[in-house]
Formats: C-alpha cells, structure tokens, sequence
C-alpha cells in the first residue's frame, strides 16, 4: 500500500475530515434542493422521512465500520473520522425525527404518545434515537475526559442495540418487501460478527499466550 | 393535440380543476378520436367516442382535483415494482390491446368480453372520486368509467352468487415485479355482491378525459370509492362471480393487517399506522379521514348491523 494511505501526514488526515464532512452534507443539500425545486415527487413529506431516516441508517452503519475496516486493512488512522460518521448519523436522525414531529404529526402530542407506546416499529425507532443521544452529548474531548475511557467505551457500546433496534425499525414499516431492511440486517450482522470474531481471536491468543502463568500459580498452591 | 400537452396543467397558473373543465369541454365540443394517439387508434376512437357524450358527474365533490402529473408518476402497481415511481417508469411495457375480460361462475350468460365490447356498454360517466391510500396518503381524481353493475347485469348473476372476485394481469414478460413473490400473483380482490353492484363502484378506462394509462391501471380497473385503493385492482382479464369470499391479495399475504372489507375507516387503525389522518397530496398539512372515504351517505346502509372493527 501507499505510504500516504498507510500513515498520513496531520495534513492529509485534515484533508479527509474536510472531504468526509462535505461528503455526509449531500443528501441533505440535495433533499433541500429538490424540495426547493419541487422535484421530491408527489409525497415530498414521505421523501424527506425516508431519505433522513435511509441516510441515518447508512451513516451509522458507516460508523461502525471503520473498527473492523481498520483492522483488516490496517489503517489505524481510519480512526479519527468514526466520530463524525457517529455524530452525522445522529444529525440525521435528528431531522428524522424532526420531520415526524413536525411534518408528520404537526406536534400532535397525544398523537406522538400513542405512536411510541402503540407502535412497534415507531418503539423501536424512537428507542434507537433516545439512545443516541448521549453518545451524541459525549462525542468530543473533554467528555471522553471527563468519564474516563473505559467508561466512555461502556457506554458506547450501546451503538450495537442502536443498530439492531434500527434494522428492526425499518423491517417493521415496510408493507411487504423486505429486500432494503434484509441489506441493511446483513451489512449489520456482517459488522458484528466482524467483532465477535476479532475477540474470539483475541481470547485465544490470550488463552494461549499465557498457559503457564495461569497454572503454575494454582499448581504451587496446591503444593 | 392540445389536450395532451403538460404545459397545458402548469399548476402555478390556473388551478387543475379549472383545466380540468377546460378540457372537459375540449371533449366535449372537439370529441376527437385525435386526441387519443395514434397507437391505439381503434379502441381509442370508441372511447373518444364514448367520452363524447359522457354523463355528469353522479356525486359532485367540492374538493379540488389533484394533478394530473401527480395521479400518473405517484403509484403503488406491485407488480411493476414496489416504490412509488417504478409503475410510472416501467409499466410503459404493459401491452393493453387485445385484452379481453372473461366473466365467469354463478351467472347465466359467462362470456368474455374484448376491450373494445366494454367500453360500448355503458355510456362512459366522468366521476371525481376521492382515494385514500391504506399508508394515509389520499388523491381526489377524476375517472372516465361506467358502473360495474352494468357489466355484471350483462352475464345475469345467478341467486348464488353472493361475491365478485377479480382477477388482474400476471404477465411476467411485460411485469418485472411478477417476478418476486411480493404477493400472490395474480393479485386478486374480491366485493360482496351488494357493494359490486352499488352505483359508486365503477370500472374505469379513462383519467383525467384521456385513456387510463398503465401505470393506473390500464385498459380496465376497478374504482371503489369508500375502500382502501388496494381494493380497486386495476388492469382487470378476470371477474368471477362466486359463493364463496374471494381471498383477496393483500388479507392472504397479512391478514393480521388487511381485511376482505377494507372499508376506509378512520376509527380503525392498521396496526402500524393511524387511519385518523391523511395527507392529500399537494397539501402541505393533514386532513381529517371521513368515515367511508366521506361516502357515508351512500354506502353506510350496506354494513348495517356490522361490526367494522372486526370486519375491517
Ligand atoms: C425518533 C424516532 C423515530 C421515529 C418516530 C421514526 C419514524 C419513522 C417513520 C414514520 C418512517 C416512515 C414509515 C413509512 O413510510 O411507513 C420511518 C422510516 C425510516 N426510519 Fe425512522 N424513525 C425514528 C428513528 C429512526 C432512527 C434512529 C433510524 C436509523 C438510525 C431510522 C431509520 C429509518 C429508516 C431507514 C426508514 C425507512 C426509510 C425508507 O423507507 O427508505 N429511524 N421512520
């Protein structure tokens, strides 16, 4: 590979983000223009709905693809740009949400209510964005500081409930086609798997790294 | 031509209801089979024809029509695909001439009928119904049909017959969708015999004073008004009059869901989504569903001494 692809200079990885954050910003500015333009079709409401809550599936998912992609392609600086999948995903599931309040229900309160209680696929969605929340709130420095690390991975180890709990939501809306949630179920599982596995591997290196001293103790006590 | 031209539906400068008179007398005076494109210049003379003389409108509704550009590019047609825009973009394939219609079971004169046959045997009426969609979206749009019971009249029910089962197209050359077992195909819908032969349902060949096009169903649908639109199947080849209730597509595939009545009902929620609301399309804000698609006055004495929460 590349020596450039291996190890960037500070200047490049900076290059990345800036590229990465324009990136995530064209299914937005393109939902704005055809809004704009009027060529969201006959239901722009339910084109707003679906392409906020496609793309904030897709962006997570993306998010919790640089771990394994960074181990197998060993790129360990792939890295420095989880956060802003991680933070891109939440944005869009906030105007998701946002959309539904607002365009959908017009801030019907009571109608909200019974959705989330009543409906599953909407339980489900709305726990999925309930839970992003607080990864959102602590995804910056001082934060991470601020909890320590371990802590901070605890807690982000939620993002793997926030997946499941969002395939789940699109595999409850559709009527009957279940192709796109089936997509987004196996890049799901393919990606937990991936970790599953790499731990797997990490218990049995470990197992067998480290035989003796795990017996010898024992063996010396019972002498 | 003039009558086929988009620029002549501009929504920004006149409202489509207006056009839509407009051109309602453009028929009317011009009644030119000219106006129906060449491809299929016989049928579509007798529908033009047909359109000629058409009779007003049965049931007036205030409500203002929605445009043309949404009714034809904004359809669920599983069988040309299951997002909105894929009947508009694929349905151009569905060859609509020769077709026949083949009116079978408990009646006294089954036959089948060819296209050209149906649209001469009733005079065509102009109907602006309202259509509200099971996932809470609603249209209001002017068809070109006649009633169902017309043609049901011709075959002579038989005492027996108690439903009406309807059978459409299952063409895997001309419908990619056939290909997937989305539903079972041939999608199949079903009315009792007394909402078959209810002077509000039609069987419609025409959109808008043009020949229905594909995507809507074309050459032959159902329009039934107070149902969910999954109800009026379009691109009929098969009517069968039978004793049985017919298992219709939508209950077989998810019965939890969909019932054989599907009456729209705005007390009755579909388990994932409320029937409370609607939004019409072109309408930025939601409007409040009416009980049998605002219909009630007509059709509510059919289901007297029902229970519409256990026959949804
Ligand atoms: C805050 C709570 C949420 C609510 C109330 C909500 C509501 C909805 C609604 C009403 C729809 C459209 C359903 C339909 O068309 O029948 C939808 C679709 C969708 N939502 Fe959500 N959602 C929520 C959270 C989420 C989250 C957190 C994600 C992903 C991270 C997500 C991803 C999706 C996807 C992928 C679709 C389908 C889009 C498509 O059909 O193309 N939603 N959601």
């Amino acid at each position: 590979m590349r020596a450039w692809l291996k190890t960037p200079s500070r200047t490049a990885i900076s290059l990345f983000k800036i590229a990465l954050f324009l990136l995530c910003l064209i299914p937005l500015t393109s939902m704005a223009w055809r809004f704009y333009t009027d060529s969201l079709g006959a239901n722009p409401i339910e084109a707003i709905t679906h392409g906020t809550g496609d793309w904030a599936l897709r962006l997570l998912l993306a998010s919790l693809t640089i771990t394994p992609l960074r181990q197998v392609a060993g790129l360990p600086w792939l890295m420095r740009l989880r956060r802003m999948l991680g933070l891109y995903a939440f944005f869009y599931a906030l105007l998701h949400f946002t959309t539904y309040l607002w365009l959908d229900q017009f801030f019907d309160w009571a109608g909200i209510a019974h959705d989330i209680l009543k409906r599953p696929f909407i339980t489900v969605g709305f726990a999925a964005f309930v839970l992003l929340v607080p990864l959102a709130a602590t995804s910056f420095n001082a934060a991470i500081r601020a909890l320590g690390g371990r802590k901070w991975q605890a807690l982000h180890r939620s993002v793997y409930a926030i997946g499941i709990l969002s395939v789940v939501h699109y595999w409850w809306l559709v009527k009957r086609d279940i192709t796109q949630p089936a997509i987004y179920a196996f890049v799901l599982i393919v990606l937990l798997g991936a970790r599953a596995w790499q731990r797997e591997k990490e218990r049995r290196r470990q197992l067998r790294a480290t035989p003796l001293r795990r017996v010898i103790p024992i063996n010396l006590q019972v002498k | 031509m003039l009558i086929r031209r988009p620029a002549d539906l501009a929504p920004s400068e006149i409202t489509p209801q207006e056009i839509y008179h407009q051109r309602r007398n453009f028929i009317r005076h011009a009644g030119s089979l000219a106006l129906l494109g060449s491809a299929t210049l016989t049928s579509g003379s007798a529908l033009a024809a047909a359109l000629n003389g058409i009779a007003p409108n049965k049931i007036p509704i205030e409500d203002k029509p929605t445009p043309r550009k949404d009714v034809i590019s904004y359809n669920n047609y599983y069988e040309f695909g299951v997002e909105k825009e894929d009947p508009a973009h694929y349905a151009g394939t569905l060859k609509t001439r020769p077709w026949t219609v083949v009116v079978e079971g408990l009646c006294n004169k089954p036959r089948s009928f060819s296209i050209e046959e149906l649209l001469k045997l009733a005079p065509l009426e102009e109907r602006l119904y309202r259509m509200r969609c099971v996932e809470g979206w609603s249209m209001v749009i002017p068809w070109e049909g006649f009633p169902l019971s017309a043609l049901l009249r011709a075959v002579q029910p038989q005492g027996s017959a108690k439903y009406v089962a309807f059978s459409t197209l299952a063409d895997s050359k001309m419908m990619p969708g056939i290909k997937y077992p989305i539903l079972q195909w041939p999608y199949t819908e079903g009315l009792r015999m007394d909402e078959a032969m209810h002077p509000l349902a039609i069987l419609a060949v025409g959109l808008y004073g043009e020949e229905l096009l594909p995507q809507n169903g074309a050459p032959i649908r159902l329009v039934v008004p107070w149902k969910y639109g999954f109800k009026s199947a379009k691109s009929i080849v098969r009517i069968r009059l039978q004793e049985a209730m017919p298992a219709t597509a939508w209950a077989v595939a998810n019965p939890k869901e969909y019932g054989f009545y599907s009456n729209v009902n705005p007390e009755v929620d579909h388990p994932r989504w409320s029937q409370a609301t609607e939004r019409r399309i072109g309408e930025f804000s939601k409007r409040k569903t009416l009980m049998f698609n605002g219909y009630a006055d007509q059709v509510a004495s059919l289901y007297t001494g029902m229970d519409l929460k256990k026959n949804f």
